[in-house]
């Protein structure tokens, strides 16, 4: 799938102001993600035609990030963390919880494809609100099984994609209005 | 002593992040004043007030910027707001309250550095803190406070707002230069440091979030006012994220020097359920266990290096009696096994090997021999990993075998973990 017009512009014109175009390639990677939902092998080619640099860089540095994701996924995303600080105030318990209610496993997509979930042992910053999880790049902290009932309840009935949301475009240019 | 809003003294303000409301505030009274000012003197004043570092290693930062060589041009400013310190969530309330305040920090130090460019590199999951520095660029530059002739006076400035994407590696100042760059986020050898040959080889400062945030203050009231707090090596404030076992989590700004128990006691309320303390750790998932009494140990670099750990970002992860402290030090562990980026064996192999045998106890498949070989390995990382992620990999866990030897004990004796049954008793 190529990529839309105002990814390509918006990739160039954020190449166009650093004082190297390959500082550009994390950027060009959010806005190809914002766009697609994920970072394909095409779409690496593609960034590296815009950039005029090797694909190989490009795939290179997609995949030393874990934010990057490289295959379609569920509309929305719930990430759960488990490191300590969170462990300490029932994370685990809740990541059972999330599991059943979910009934699928640790990074799967739900069966009517609207939650891919995974824990992580990444910390998010949110360890004064424990336990926590993100949700389509927004943090729900203090989580309690209530809470964690009514962001599903939420998430299945909502059939915006993550992509299109919470990733709003970065405009290098602010959109007047 | 105590408590001492500093930096977050105007958070109680509605649409702070607002720039009209921000300076209501006295907002870039700092920035304006600091313009009048040769950027030597800025440098030499923020050497006098002995500001530290505040994003984990504590390198006064008056001395960091002037390791610049000398003419050589151009250098760059980047901001660290990547943190990713497991049990720290200060630089993210800072962001979220007050972008301009961090702005404002920055421009000061770009000024004074000699600097036309800045960054800020952001860690990806803070998506609205990253809108909100996105907003506060957007409103300084619509105030003249950056871009070109900024106020008049003849100074250009242009920020760069660089969105990471999920890597704690990169919190590291080598290696967040290195994505910066657009490569895969692995950290260089220093020296050279950066200030010498930093960004595109270029001399640049990185400096931390709450740092730069103290310098519109540091500009406003001077050396010495800031001199005044805290202790003789530890001027001023810290803003302590305090997680874990105790009734009120959050961040608190307190004065260098507070004694840690009024911290957890008075101010985080205590440890939760009337439960007993059973440890803490200061600085982050990278910094060693303390126990209940090292807690008359002042909040200060150097007060809580004497006292066997370190200060680090400024985490204060609190335990209670119920906590197994080898499932602690296990996801940890893990957390550095996940995050090491790879280049080096020691750190590589290292966490892979450490993290291993943490599920062994875990499990309850270790042998006796499993202790010792766990802090063999941990003296085989330190010293020989290429930064400081594979060191710190192995400073909780030998500080947990140090302090809770039992405990590991208990793992192999009973062929699990003791404290499963409490510890799901204990989020019932």
């Amino acid at each position: 799938m190529a990529l839309a017009k105002p990814t390509v512009e918006e990739i160039k014109a954020r190449a166009a102001r650093y004082p190297s175009k390959q500082s550009a390639i994390i950027p060009a990677l959010w806005a190809v993600q914002y766009e697609q939902g994920y970072v394909s092998k095409e779409a690496m080619g593609e960034i590296a035609q815009i950039l005029a640099l090797p694909p190989s860089l490009i795939e290179a540095t997609a995949s030393f990030y874990s934010m990057f994701l490289t295959r379609a996924e569920g509309r929305h995303d719930v990430v759960i963390c488990v490191n300590a600080p969170c462990s300490l105030r029932g994370a685990d318990e809740m990541t059972a919880y999330l599991e059943q209610q979910l009934g699928v496993r640790d990074g799967q997509t739900t069966k009517d494809g609207a939650i891919t979930w995974h824990s992580t042992i990444e910390c998010l910053g949110a360890c004064g609100g424990a336990p926590m999880m993100q949700v389509d790049h927004r943090f729900e902290e203090n989580l309690t099984p209530e809470r964690i009932d009514a962001i599903i309840q939420q998430l299945r009935t909502d059939p915006t994609p993550h992509g299109a949301k919470p990733m709003r475009r970065i405009p290098t240019k602010r959109a007047k209005n | 002593m105590g408590l001492k809003p500093l930096l977050t003294k105007d958070f109680h303000t509605e649409n702070l992040e607002q720039l009209a409301v921000y300076e209501r505030t006295a907002g870039y009274a700092g920035f304006k004043k600091a313009l009048g000012m040769q950027p030597d003197e800025l440098v030499e004043l923020v050497k006098t007030s002995g500001l530290r570092g505040r994003g984990g290693a504590g390198f006064p930062t008056g001395n960091k910027w002037s390791f610049l060589p000398k003419g050589v041009y151009p250098r760059y400013f980047v901001c660290n707001a990547d943190e990713s310190e497991p049990g720290c969530f200060k630089d993210r309330h800072l962001i979220e309250k007050s972008p301009h305040q961090v702005l404002e920090g920055i421009l000061i130090a770009s000024y004074a550095i000699g600097c036309n460019l800045a960054f800020i590199y952001i860690r990806g999951e803070y998506l609205p803190q990253h809108e909100a520095l996105e907003s506060a660029i957007e409103e300084a530059r619509q105030a003249g406070y950056l871009g070109k002739n900024v106020l008049g006076k003849g100074y250009d400035i242009d920020v760069i707002l660089h969105r990471g994407a999920g890597a704690y590696i990169c919190g590291e100042e080598t290696a967040l230069l290195t994505s910066l760059e657009g490569y895969r986020g692995e950290p260089r050898l220093k020296p050279p440091f950066p200030a010498v040959k930093g960004l595109y080889g270029k001399p640049t400062i990185v400096n931390n979030v709450e740092t730069v945030a103290n310098l519109p203050h540091i500009v406003i009231n001077g050396a010495d006012w800031f001199k005044a707090m805290g202790t003789p090596t530890g001027a001023g404030t810290r803003l302590w994220c305090m997680s874990g076992h105790v009734n009120r989590p959050g961040n608190y700004e307190m004065e260098n020097g507070t004694p840690i128990r009024e911290l957890i006691e008075e101010h985080g309320g205590g440890v939760w359920k009337n439960r007993k303390l059973k440890a803490f750790q200061p600085g982050g998932a990278s910094m060693m266990v303390l126990l209940p009494e090292h807690l008359d140990v002042g909040l200060d670099f150097d007060a809580i290096q004497k006292a066997g750990s370190l200060a680090g970002a400024g985490a204060m992860v609190v335990m209670d009696e119920t906590t197994c402290m080898v499932d602690v030090a296990r996801r940890y562990v893990k957390f550095f096994h996940h995050e090491s980026c790879g280049k080096c064996t020691p750190c590589r192999e290292g966490t892979f090997w450490m993290s291993n045998l943490f599920e062994r106890f875990e499990a309850g498949d270790a042998k006796p021999g499993d202790i010792d070989l766990l802090l063999e390995m941990g003296y085989n990382i330190e010293g020989r990993s290429f930064c400081p992620l594979g060191d710190a990999s192995t400073w909780f866990p030998r500080s947990v075998i140090k302090y809770f030897r039992d405990e590991f004990l208990e793992h192999i004796s009973e062929k699990g973990c003791p404290f499963k049954k409490t510890a799901q008793e204990a989020v019932a």
